[in-house]
């Protein structure tokens, strides 16, 4: 059943037999999974099929959770991320996340995007303006704040604001950016824009977005894996996987016959 | 069976709300609906008056209490008439009529000279007063020394001759203001000038018993500066006396309206005041000068009259000093309990230990207090660092820092809970934010947690701020006295003396009110120090509301 990527195309995450459970409650189920690097990867399933905690196994998010537990192995370029003596916070650096609700914190703009330099420890002023002008740019949302960079970041728009946060992920130059329903609280205008900046995002970074929305991911993802009920059911090319489906429950979630 | 059932759901449903065509519309009415919207409440909003009303007997009963404390409190200041009361036996009462006695027979009136009548106040029976006018020349004396002297100006006394000079009150006042300039400055430069060769004396005593103590003799060069001091202080404290002497010699002469006469020192005249010629505006000029003086000025006459200066001051020391120890020991803890330690019986009885600490009653702190810090902790430091002066404590006795951390001890459950509190609002998400930028948890918890925690911070903060103000009980066993000679801050080294005792609003009121050997006139003041109490604690809290609103300004988004 399991696709194989292209060889000539680099892995940037190889996810093997990857179990999860919180407590006794198993969340996820011997995942297999090889992310491409440079392209945008969607993760798709019904609600509580485990995307997001999939999701969060990438930057160890999930030991935040008391009694979480892993089993198998996720490599990021060589590097085993489960392993206990990896460096939780180097591994955060190297992959930024962009959250479900947009969570700006209580700071100015410009605060915002280089908090993760300065907590990395940047302070000369000059290169963190650079900075920020640079991964507004990117985001697309300096021409729409670089007038009030010094205003509190809580007063922009709930479109204005996610953007601000893949601003600031992306801030630290990450190498994978991960991306939890980032257009789930907005209206369409600004999910199309979130959306064009996915795709052009992925000239950088290797991109893994959830989603709820099968047109979103065929419109954004190069490659999608359909995962359910904890378990990777089919993981192909988007343009196949939603055209020909190998498996009978992904044809049935995408055409909408449950989920 | 639920076909059956289905009918009769109908008709109920039916009776309960009426379906009512309209221009073709089916409408749906609540029944009664003409009369729901004036007399019978709908289903459940019953309650809405029983909440309603147990607000307003809470709020009335609130103003009541407020009413009472602020109107006497304030109305205390305020210039009163003074009235001549004639009696039927042809004598004549001069003073200030206060008002009915409890079975309203007789009147209350303050007659002031109390050097001359024994005490301020008098009863008349009302049926005996033959006249009551409002003699336009009476003068009222404040005075340092028994209270006010209320009569007519007869002249004054230049010297210990004894030759009287006849002068109008604005001569009088003309010297008075003189006096007052030069001669209580000189007074003043003296005073502090035998303050500083005292503590220079007490520091030579604690050095030469030092010495003694070490090698069992003292040095040679300190007995002769001690010698030397002793010498100076003598002669200074001579000159004081003369000085003042000389000051006590000018002498006001006022006549009581019996006709006796009553000479009071020049020094002695704080202020004085015809009531019976001034309007509205020179009263109220008059208020905002006695309202100054009872901020500026120190107690006189064992706390029944003068400033209450250093009572409001030990009063915002020790509140100081309790935020300065409580606030961060109470974040701190809170953030452990909150941030750390792991959810689990032994937290939860910490919890459980934390709240039930906020109903322990104040005089338990009190007397903790006073056995922990004062005995244990201050005994330790006289034994330690102090053991020339024992047997006379330093830090073994109550003072303003024991107060403090006793205060603090008090307040702090308060502030752990409301630091909880505020730090629980913060979303997990936007924590999370941080975490993923590869942000440590210290560097989330001080750039992003306790930024949005702030409000609950501050929250814990007022609380902490209205109960430190308010408690008397704690504070009475551990520093708090009826009068201190000296504040806890001063110009002598090193300027804070948090071992000293210090005086507080509270007790203050306790002191008037209930301890004062001249229980009646005293009661004007301990209404006037309550009211400052209760305006103290509102401007506090306001001032950190206000700051609590600027913060939340912040954070609106994320308070849902």
């Amino acid at each position: 059943m399991s696709y194989q990527l292209p060889v000539e195309l680099p892995i940037a995450v190889k996810i093997s037999n990857l179990g999860l459970y919180y407590g006794n409650k198993q969340i996820l189920n011997d995942i297999t999974l090889d992310i491409p690097k440079n392209r945008v990867t969607a993760l798709i399933g019904p609600s509580g099929c485990g995307k997001s905690a999939l999701l969060r196994c990438f930057n160890r998010m999930n030991d935040l959770i008391d009694r979480a537990r892993t089993t198998g192995s996720v490599v990021l370029d060589g590097l085993d991320i489960n392993r206990s003596s990896t460096d939780v916070i180097g591994l955060r650096r190297r992959i930024g996340m962009v959250f479900q609700k947009s969570n700006p914190f209580p700071m100015t703009i410009f605060e915002n995007v280089v908090y993760g330099l300065k907590i990395a420890g940047i302070k000369d002023r000059t290169l963190l303006r650079q900075a920020c002008e640079q991964c507004l740019r990117a985001a697309a949302l300096w021409d729409e704040v670089k007038d009030r960079l010094d205003t509190n970041a809580l007063a922009l728009s709930g479109g204005q604001m996610q953007r601000l946060c893949i601003a600031r992920a992306i801030a630290i130059n990450p190498e994978v950016l991960l991306l939890d329903e980032p257009c789930s609280a907005l209206d369409p205008i600004a999910t199309a824009r979130i959306e064009k900046l996915i795709h052009d995002l992925r000239e950088r970074y290797t991109v893994v977005v959830v989603t709820h929305n099968m047109q979103q991911a065929s419109r954004v993802a190069d490659y999608t894996a359909f995962l359910l009920n904890g378990g990777l059911v089919e993981f192909n090319e988007t343009e196949t996987l939603f055209t020909m489906p190998d498996q009978s429950r992904t044809e049935d979630y995408i055409t909408g016959r449950f989920g | 069976m639920t076909k059956s059932m289905s009918p009769r759901a109908g008709q109920r449903r039916r009776r309960r709300y009426r379906d009512v065509e309209e221009g073709g519309l089916v409408l749906r009415r609540f029944p009664f609906s003409g009369l729901s919207k004036s007399l019978i409440p709908y289903q459940g909003d019953g309650l809405v008056w029983v909440c309603a009303a147990a607000t307003s007997v809470v709020l009335l009963l609130y103003l009541l209490l407020l009413g009472v404390i602020a109107t006497r409190g304030l109305a205390a200041l305020w210039v009163k008439p003074v009235a001549a009361v004639g009696l039927i036996d042809g004598r004549s009462v001069l003073g200030h009529i206060e008002g009915k006695t409890h079975d309203g027979t007789r009147w209350r009136v303050f007659r002031g000279n109390r050097e001359v009548y024994g005490h301020d106040f008098s009863r008349i029976d009302i049926g005996a007063v033959v006249s009551v006018t409002h003699p336009e020349e009476v003068i009222v004396f404040e005075r340092v020394e028994y209270g006010r002297a209320i009569g007519y100006l007869r002249g004054m006394m230049l010297s210990g001759s004894g030759e009287i000079v006849r002068l109008d009150l604005d001569q009088f006042a003309l010297r008075h203001q003189r006096l007052m300039n030069e001669e209580n400055h000189a007074l003043k430069l003296l005073g502090t000038k035998m303050a500083k060769i005292n503590q220079r004396l007490e520091h030579l005593r604690l050095k030469r018993l030092k010495q003694q103590g070490h090698a069992g003799a003292a040095d040679n060069a300190v007995l002769l500066e001690e010698a030397r001091m002793r010498q100076a202080y003598l002669e200074l404290d001579r000159k004081h006396v003369q000085l003042l002497n000389e000051m006590r010699q000018k002498a006001a002469i006022i006549e009581t309206i019996e006709g006796r006469r009553l000479e009071v020192p020049l020094s002695d005249i704080l202020r004085f005041y015809q009531p019976n010629q001034m309007s509205r505006l020179d009263k109220l000029g008059f208020y905002l000068v006695r309202f100054w003086a009872l901020l500026s000025e120190n107690p006189r006459e064992s706390n029944t009259e003068g400033g209450l200066f250093p009572v409001i001051f030990g009063t915002l020391l020790l509140v100081l000093l309790m935020s300065v120890f409580c606030v961060p020991f109470g974040v701190v803890a809170a953030v452990y309990l909150h941030e750390y330690a792991g959810e689990g019986w032994v937290l939860n009885t910490v919890r459980l230990a934390v709240h039930n600490l906020a109903s322990i009653p104040g005089i338990v702190y009190g007397i903790f207090g006073l056995g922990f810090f004062v005995y244990g902790v201050g005994g330790w430091l006289d034994r330690s660092f102090f053991p020339e002066r024992l047997p006379i404590p330093t830090f073994g006795t109550g003072g303003v820092l024991w107060a403090g951390l006793t205060m603090a001890l008090l307040t702090l459950p308060v502030v752990i809970v409301s630091t909880e509190e505020g730090l629980r609002s913060v979303p997990r998400f936007v924590k999370e934010g941080s975490l993923a930028l590869g942000a440590t948890k210290l560097q989330t918890l001080r750039r992003v947690t306790l930024p949005m925690a702030m409000p609950g911070i501050m929250t814990g903060f007022i609380l902490a701020i209205t109960r430190a103000a308010g408690e008397v009980a704690p504070i009475m066993i551990v520093g708090v006295v009826k009068m201190a000679p000296l504040l806890p801050v001063d110009d002598s080294f090193p300027i804070l003396h948090f071992e000293r005792k210090f005086m507080h609003l509270g007790f203050h009121i306790y002191d008037a009110a209930f301890q004062s050997p001249n229980v009646e006139a005293a009661l004007p003041l301990a209404y006037v120090t309550t009211t400052l109490l209760l305006l103290l604690v509102l401007t506090m809290s306001l001032a950190a509301m206000y700051f609590r609103a600027k913060l939340r300004e912040r954070f609106t988004e994320y308070v849902f």
